[in-house]
């Protein structure tokens, strides 16, 4: 076997991976230039799309009378299911999401016709003229209610370790508690979008806001009735996906190939906001609760863990959902003894799908739910809780699904943290604080986050990537992963640029293209530089073998051979010889040399067994901890966080700037999802925070004024790109220190003694019925 | 016609549908996609862009950001347009498109450039600003991806005082060409812009079908939101009866079609308790549209300067062109976004009279977001007490707690003479004021938590008007 080139970290300055280089695009966002979907040029034959929904939330279809639709001003045509040559339904793992409603409508917004018009706001004004004639059912609307008809999407899963009963009946003291978890909008700020243009003879191309182009390349393939190596699905950027494009963009596209290939015509669908809130699915709300054993000293014995997802009308990614749920229900402490059940409800509302953390947010906010129970049930500060009962090193590390947590951080991580944020003399002062402000309290909590990294569906642990370099000596990279703000495309222009010691404004990475690289995996599950990163090094490293054999043959000296070849500095040099990389790549293409590659990548290590509960799901964990100050009101529940410190550890930083940006925003999505962000459906299943109006995410005052984000200085143990570390999704959980920290300024009203039972989102509103429920006394204080 | 420059050209619209959002003519009608639509409601910023018009002297350009999506032709009218497209000096980007760069300012990009025209704005207003002015300056921009901090960075780095820039630069040229823009019947077929009553009672006897509006930051949203087609309109901003702001003898006569930018410092002279809503009231784009009279008028029962206004006995001065009348605020709402105006009649100002000495008077607004949030509950207390700290008079007013805004009366009548530093007397009030409504549900807030937070902001203003209690402390946002 060949021996393959590889290139040390950082060699090459010009390369700058692990440098703060800026976003790719930055320069074209700041000034206007960066094109979305629905910037492109528009095609000459260009019409638009609208789309007609559901009033009601279930019931039969009987009828579309679609007679004013027809007749509304600058309609061309409309479409029902009828007219899907193809297949109807584009759901994604296992059936349920008819591209427009059959029989039964499922969810009050579900797609029931599309109308295509000369112009967007005919074809929206159209769209509500159908008369949709509806015998509604009652709706399922709520886990309680499913669970009690028993009406699930999926079996549920289960997982066990130890003898939870006997633990359990041993155990000195225990606590239970149940938790209400709020679903979340993703609120990208560019809505669902995509623009199908008919093609010759029997081709689409599609230019779409997606974070999984493959699928929708089949989607579109299968509903058309043809084959997928007709259809093209262009993605450049997207103005955010957060896990609401992973899926759920699909519709949309295939909604358009359809009016384009039976117009003939290039159409255009973006949905209106609050269309797009409505008829796309959400983080999934969550009903779980616990019972916990464990001694005076606070250390956990035994705990049963119900974890129940409100999945919506299907499926979707619901089942990976509320495994990793499951997978997180532990964070980072070690559950002897315990049972893990996992439920995936039906109800009649639209079906939640993939956002950042992918069920693991809802999962972890259970293990954090503990921590405080047990603390105020033993006395002791929630803090000394949480290190009594992190993961150990040697022992004490087997997770509740049989993997063995190795190179575990958290506990030197926190004992950093704890110093650096000054969390016990702030405690002090918080007390003090606390015993003389009769109306204003405060609170304070340190959480850590661990995140396991990989795919539950191993096979999605793959990618490629493809690479061009051309005779000037730039190169173009294309791989399977999209660019939705993360840097993703930065990151990989980095690594290219580092394997060839090149500098960065050589490489150029190209738009996500399903006949650039094929059968892609979605970018999510933190995964797009873990698996593209290394699938283009793996391009640059087959290129750089031919370079530098070539490279060696010219030199033709026996012991100067080609994996002695450095690539530095724009440069390539073998013993005393160096040659400039533009040269060497003319003579390489006079030589008959490819300059082109695809390179490929799959992770190893990873196995689980469903039937069992048992394997290792993730490559590696990414940890990370934050401590939250809050001032509540307690005569109406209003709340500031004052000062957040993080310590976050993404292995070994590819651009820290982007890392950071990484971090920051997450957690703020976080804080949102946990304080402001309140879904709210009526008692018909209708969504009625529908928009931005009514749909609080943070704005740029909740930011807190104190804001300290470090990153953890170690390298990756596992084999990752560089040993880098995944981080787009594990610190939207370093959130839960807030949520915390709200519960222990109301906790401060009863001394500590009492763990309030706060809900998620803890809105003003849900503070203040806390603060009531626990101290009803608390706002009657008198003045003193 | 409208004319107005776009960018430094200028440009002449003859005829287009009088509806056309200034969003949708740079992005349809101009190919300007840098300007982004993420919900067309005013929420969101992504639309931002900068409006610039010569200051009364005609010696210097005030910049303005505006939420285009929520924005009709006629607000550009003898203004110049800027767009995120023409800020850079050739291959220089502008001081705010360099820090923003620069802090890493961006991640997916589609908030960006409407944070850019927010930060251009203010990098315009020649002052250093603090943190807490740039949140106010950017409040109305959501990030989804950055979290914010590095925004925050990139404002306070580049927005330091004078500016130096090809506008400050081009700015008499630019002066000169505002002034060579017609500007006599401005004005579209379908969209009329009346100069004074007379034109405009003129308009609406010819066109009694055609909508009023001024900051049409609430008439907007029919168009964009509820798909309506509003064939005919007739803007009020160009009105100068309307225009009008007066400290008079006895109060202060506020223009009904005076942007809240434009009034409020004055607003806040004579009434600086006022502040919390002011600062709180929507975002600075929208801030610099709205208008009082727009929000009287509109009559919705979560407004926030309705309460204000009825706490402080304001008059609402309505004229339709021949007839002028006064109308007690009290009086001027009739039932849910309901009045007293007659189809012909405009409301032409706001009067309120100054408060009395020793008034105390505390607004507060509660919603779920400090910032761009609308009120689950407002409500705003005016106490008059005499020198034995006995009750004289206690105004209140309040919005999200009946289909209306509110007074409570009963409350003002329970506890006169009574001595406020008794928490007898707060019990009173609480209980008139836990009898007067019977708030509903909504998306915003429940009825319960509404119930409470009545009686529970009437104890936040007793606290904070009881000399014994001024010690403690009473809130988490600071705002004064
Ligand atoms: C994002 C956003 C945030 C907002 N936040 C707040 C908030 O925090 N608090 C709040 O109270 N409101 C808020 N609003 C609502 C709105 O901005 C205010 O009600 C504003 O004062 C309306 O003024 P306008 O000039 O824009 O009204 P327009 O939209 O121009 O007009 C509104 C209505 O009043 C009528 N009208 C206007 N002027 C007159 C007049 N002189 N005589 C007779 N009729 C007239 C119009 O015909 C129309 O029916 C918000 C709106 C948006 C889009
Ligand atoms: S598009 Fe969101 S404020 Fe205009
Ligand atoms: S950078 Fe994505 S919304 Fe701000």
């Amino acid at each position: 076997m060949r021996k393959l080139i590889e290139q040390p970290f950082t060699s090459n300055p010009q390369g700058k991976v692990g440098k703060s280089h800026p976003h790719e695009s930055a320069i074209r966002q700041v000034s206007g230039q960066a094109r979305y979907v629905d910037d492109m040029p528009q095609p000459a034959n260009l019409q638009y799309a609208a789309v007609g929904t559901s009033p009601e939330a279930s019931g039969t279809l009987n009828s579309i009378d679609l007679t004013a639709v027809w007749a509304s001003p600058g309609v061309t045509d409309v479409i029902t299911v009828d007219d899907v040559p193809g297949h109807v339904d584009i759901a994604p793992v296992f059936d349920g999401d008819p591209i427009f409603a059959q029989d039964q409508v499922l969810f009050n917004g579900q797609a029931l016709f599309a109308v295509l018009a000369d112009s967007v706001q005919h074809a929206r004004q159209a769209a509500l003229k159908a008369i949709i004639d509806i015998t509604p059912s009652a709706p399922c609307l709520t886990v309680e209610t499913a669970k009690q008809q028993s009406n699930f999407v999926r079996p549920a899963h289960f997982m066990q370790q130890g003898d939870f009963d006997t633990a359990f009946g041993r155990s000195e003291l225990n606590a239970q508690g149940h938790l209400s978890i709020g679903g979340q909008e993703h609120m990208y700020l560019e809505g669902q979008v995509s623009m199908a243009i008919n093609d010759e003879e029997d081709r689409v191309l599609v230019y779409t806001s997606s974070q999984h182009p493959s699928e929708v390349q089949k989607l579109i393939a299968e509903v058309l009735g043809c084959k997928l190596h007709k259809v093209v699905v262009d993605m450049r950027r997207m103005g955010g996906g957060f896990g609401g494009k992973e899926t759920q963009a699909a519709q949309w596209a295939c909604i358009a190939a359809l009016l384009a290939k039976r117009n003939q015509c290039a159409v255009k669908l973006r949905l209106p906001r609050m269309q797009d809130m409505i008829a796309t699915g959400k983080r999934h709300p969550f009903e779980n609760s616990y019972q916990v054993g464990f001694n005076q000293e606070g250390l956990i014995k035994a705990a049963d863990i119900d974890i129940n997802g409100n999945c919506g009308h299907s499926p979707d990614l619901s089942d990976a959902i509320v495994d990793r749920a499951m997978f997180h229900c532990d964070n980072g402490y070690y559950l002897e003894n315990v049972n893990v059940a996992g439920h995936r409800c039906r109800t009649n509302q639209v079906s939640h799908t993939a956002y950042r953390g992918f069920g693991g947010p809802q999962g972890m906010i259970v293990a954090e739910a503990m921590m405080d129970a047990i603390a105020r049930k033993v006395g002791k500060d929630p803090l000394t809780v949480r290190k009594l009962n992190l993961y150990g090193d040697k022992e004490r590390n087997l997770t509740p699904y049989g993997m063995t947590v190795e190179h575990n951080l958290l506990g030197d991580l926190i004992a950093r943290l704890e110093a650096s944020s000054d969390y016990w003399a702030r405690r002090e002062a918080i007390t003090q604080f606390n015993k003389t402000s009769p109306i204003v309290k405060k609170g304070l909590s340190l959480t850590p986050v661990k995140f396991g990294i990989s795919f539950t569906a191993k096979h999605l642990n793959q990618a490629g990537a493809l690479l061009h370099i051309y005779t000037d000596g730039s190169m173009q990279i294309n791989h399977g992963g999209t660019e939705m703000g993360q840097g993703l495309h930065t990151k990989i222009g980095q690594i290219v640029a580092n394997e060839f010691g090149v500098s960065l404004h050589d490489v150029e990475v190209t738009a996500t293209r399903t006949d650039k690289v094929p059968n892609t995996s979605p970018t999510a599950a933190s995964s797009g530089t873990d698996l593209n990163g290394k699938a283009a090094q793996n391009a640059c490293i087959i290129v750089k073998q031919r370079l530098a054999e070539f490279y060696a043959e010219t030199i033709n000296e026996s012991e100067l051979t080609a994996d002695k070849v450095i690539f530095a500095d724009n440069y390539v040099t073998l013993g005393p010889h160096s040659v400039e990389f533009v040269r060497l790549v003319q003579d390489a293409y006079i030589g008959r040399v490819s300059l082109s590659s695809t390179g490929f990548y799959k992770t190893p290590k990873i196995h689980y067994d469903r039937s069992t509960g048992n394997g290792r799901p993730f490559f590696y964990f990414a940890y990370g901890a934050s401590v939250s100050e809050v001032s509540i009101d307690t005569l109406t529940g209003e709340y500031k966080v004052e000062r957040v410190d993080i310590l976050h550890d993404v292995g070994r930083s590819l651009n820290p700037a982007i890392d950071i940006g990484q971090i920051e925003g997450g957690f703020i999505q976080g804080m949102g999802w946990l304080t402001t962000e309140d879904l709210k459906w009526d008692d018909r299943g209708r969504l009625i925070s529908n928009n931005p109006a009514t749909y609080k995410i943070p704005a740029i005052g909740d930011t807190p004024e104190v804001f300290n984000v470090d990153l953890y200085p170690r390298d990756n143990d596992e084999d990752s790109i560089y040993h880098s570390k995944a981080v787009g999704e594990p610190p939207f959980m370093l959130a839960n220190s807030v949520w915390c920290a709200i519960k222990d300024a109301i906790s401060s009203l009863t001394d500590y003694k009492v763990d309030p039972q706060l809900p998620a989102p803890a809105t003003p509103e849900a503070v203040l019925k806390c603060i009531m429920s626990i101290d009803p006394d608390a706002t009657r204080s008198e003045p003193s | 016609m409208i004319s107005f420059l776009l960018n430094d050209k200028a440009v002449h619209i003859d005829a287009t549908q009088a509806d056309t959002t200034l969003l949708n003519y740079l992005r349809d009608e101009r190919n300007l996609c840098g300007t982004k639509e993420g919900c067309a409601s005013g929420d969101c910023g992504a639309c931002t862009v900068v409006v610039a018009k010569a200051n009364e002297q005609g010696s210097a350009l005030e910049y303005q950001a505006l939420n285009s999506c929520v924005t009709f032709l006629s607000a550009v009218q003898g203004k110049q347009l800027l767009t995120v497209e023409h800020l850079a000096d050739g291959e220089t980007l502008h001081p705010v498109q360099a820090a923003m760069v620069d802090a890493h300012g961006s991640q997916c990009g589609f908030c960006t450039p409407g944070f850019v025209m927010s930060m251009f704005a203010l990098y315009q207003q020649d002052s250093a600003p603090n943190r807490e002015q740039v949140n106010v300056a950017l409040g109305g921009n959501l990030c989804r991806c950055t979290g914010y901090r590095p925004i925050i960075d990139a404002a306070l780095a580049s927005c330091t005082g004078t500016p130096q820039d090809k506008f400050s630069q081009h700015q008499a040229a630019t002066i000169a060409k505002l002034n060579a823009l017609p500007n006599s019947d401005a004005g579209l077929d379908t969209l009329f812009m009346p100069t004074n009553r007379n034109e405009l009672a003129a308009t609406i006897k010819a066109t009694p079908t055609a909508r009023l509006f001024a900051g049409s930051t609430d008439i907007a949203l029919e168009v964009t939101q509820q798909l309506k087609s509003l064939p005919t309109l007739v803007s009020l901003t160009q009105v100068k009866e309307l225009q009008v702001v007066e400290e008079t003898s006895s109060g202060l006569k506020i223009g009904a079609a005076v942007p809240f930018s434009k009034m409020e410092a004055l607003l806040l002279k004579h009434f600086p308790s006022l502040h919390e809503l002011l600062d709180r009231f929507a975002s600075t784009p929208i801030r610099n549209q709205a208008t009082l009279g727009g929000n009287v008028a509109n009559a919705s029962p979560i407004g926030d300067m309705p309460p204000a206004l009825l706490a402080l006995n304001a008059v609402i001065k309505v004229d339709n062109g021949t007839t002028r009348r006064d109308i007690a605020i009290s009086d001027f709402f009739t039932g849910y976004r309901q009045t007293r105006l007659q189809n012909d009649e405009w409301i032409e100002a706001i009067f309120i009279p100054y408060l009395k000495p020793n008034a105390q008077v505390r607004a507060y607004k509660i919603s779920k977001r400090q910032e761009d949030d609308i009120s689950a509950v407002c409500a705003v207390f005016n106490l008059a007490l005499d020198e034995n700290s006995k009750v004289l008079q206690l105004k209140s007013g309040f919005g999200g707690v009946a289909a209306t805004p509110a007074s409570v009366d009963a409350l003002s009548d329970a506890i006169k003479g009574k001595d406020w530093s008794k928490i007898s007397t707060f019990e009173l009030g609480k209980k008139v004021l836990s009898e007067s409504f019977t708030p509903l549900d909504d998306v915003r807030a429940s009825a319960e938590y509404r119930q409470a937070l009545l009686v529970n902001l009437f104890k936040r203003f007793w606290l904070q008007t009881n000399q014994q209690s001024q010690q403690i402390e009473t809130r988490v946002h600071a705002y004064e």
